[in-house]
């Protein structure tokens, strides 16, 4: 019975001082492991003119505009806080609109353009059926 | 909880139970599959691509929980020696592997159209492919010493690092929250679901049904090797009846 227990705390105390690491580690890279960085981390100053680095955001209604080339698009991506105009020429994937998450891999202008060079939408954690939320235009009604 | 650690208890147990978890599990798998793909509706803004989440969430989920039973298993054994604990945690990493696999497999086809990329290093992603280097790394240190350890169990080795790399799974559960991640956020929490019921139902279908499948292997996996250590043993023996008669 002794041995038994002496393996159980021995297990447990090595279980609970990895898992302390573990979380340690975790909170450390919290910065360093972001997928991408937000408007308002850009408006603090925290990304560098030219630097190349990733950009996410809603994009703000109402703000797409599509230039005269046909391929390049203006937005405005936001997270509520602060706000960050982005250019980018090239093919959008489907899910990407208005109030709606993306994000854009690329880097900031002098002019305080973030200049992207890829696009992926993002999508959040809502299902539904598209009787509840606005039909988007790419889509038939269900027929069942 | 002890008396279910004899091998010969334990079979009595499995064999009746194998072919039930394996058709009921089947059965569950094919009728959510067919409730997700006829009769519910795709998603408002993904559409049909929106219905690959009935395979590929009970997949998460069988691939973390695979790993978490295989570090209890490993914690019995390293405390309480119980002789089928190192069985289980052998039986279990094939199918948590297996579950691990589909999911990023699935996750990939459905980011393409989604997000417009097959893979990407973001926090929930890298995390998955971890647990699947781990499953891998769990498989070929134990693989092939069933017959020289007593009864199956695990090596002190491989016990510990079941342990240890249960440390992924609260990292895994945590990524899209501790992280900027491009995968979404938990759509389904203790507060409750943000997939509309309409579209909820076949997930609970499909993850019943993937979960008594993934039982059905596991105890067919330990009764293999239950088996084979009784073969082994038996050959031991007769090759020493051999010796001293000799």
């Amino acid at each position: 019975m002794k041995a038994k227990h002496q393996r159980l705390v021995l297990a447990v105390a090595a279980l609970v001082g990895v898992a302390g690491a573990g979380v340690l580690a975790a909170s450390a890279l919290r910065d360093e492991a972001a997928y991408f960085r937000t408007p308002v981390e850009i408006a603090d100053g925290k990304a560098a003119v030219g630097e190349a680095m990733r950009l996410g955001g809603m994009v703000a209604a109402g703000s797409i505009e599509r230039q005269r080339d046909g391929l390049t698009i203006r937005f405005v991506a936001t997270d509520g806080k602060a706000s960050v105009p982005v250019e980018y020429t090239g093919i959008v994937p489907d899910l990407f609109g208005e109030e709606s998450g993306m994000v854009a891999d690329g880097r900031m202008r002098a002019d305080g353009t973030f200049v992207a060079d890829r696009i992926l939408a993002k999508h959040d954690e809502r299902y539904m059926p598209p009787q509840m939320g606005e039909m988007p235009k790419n889509m038939k009604a269900p027929t069942a | 909880m002890h008396a279910y650690a004899n091998p010969t208890r334990f079979l009595a147990i499995a064999r009746p139970l194998t072919p039930w978890l394996l058709c009921l599990g089947l059965l569950l798998v094919l009728a959510g599959a067919w409730a997700g793909l006829t009769q519910v509706p795709g998603d408002y803004k993904q559409g049909e691509t929106a219905r690959i989440l009935y395979v590929h969430v009970p997949s998460a989920w069988l691939g973390m929980g695979g790993w978490t039973s295989l570090a209890i298993a490993g914690l019995v054994q390293l405390v309480w020696r119980h002789p089928l604990s190192g069985i289980a945690a052998r039986a279990i990493a094939v199918p948590g592997m297996l579950f691990t696999a589909l999911c990023l497999a699935t996750g990939s086809i459905w980011g393409k159209p989604t997000w417009g990329t097959w893979w990407e290093w973001d926090g929930r992603m890298t995390s998955m492919l971890v647990l699947l280097f781990l499953y891998a790394g769990f498989i070929a240190l134990t693989n092939g010493d069933e017959g020289q350890r007593q009864g199956g169990s695990l090596s002190r080795g491989a016990a510990i690092y079941a342990l240890v790399g249960a440390i992924n799974i609260p990292i895994i559960n945590r990524s899209v929250v501790w992280w900027n991640s491009l995968h979404q956020g938990p759509s389904i929490t203790l507060r409750g679901s943000s997939i509309d019921n309409a579209l909820l139902w076949p997930l609970g279908l499909t993850l019943l049904g993937f979960s008594l499948l993934f039982g059905a292997i596991v105890l067919m996996r330990m009764r293999r090797i239950i088996a084979d250590n009784r073969v082994a043993a038996r050959l031991r023996r007769l090759a020493d009846d051999e010796g001293t008669m000799a």
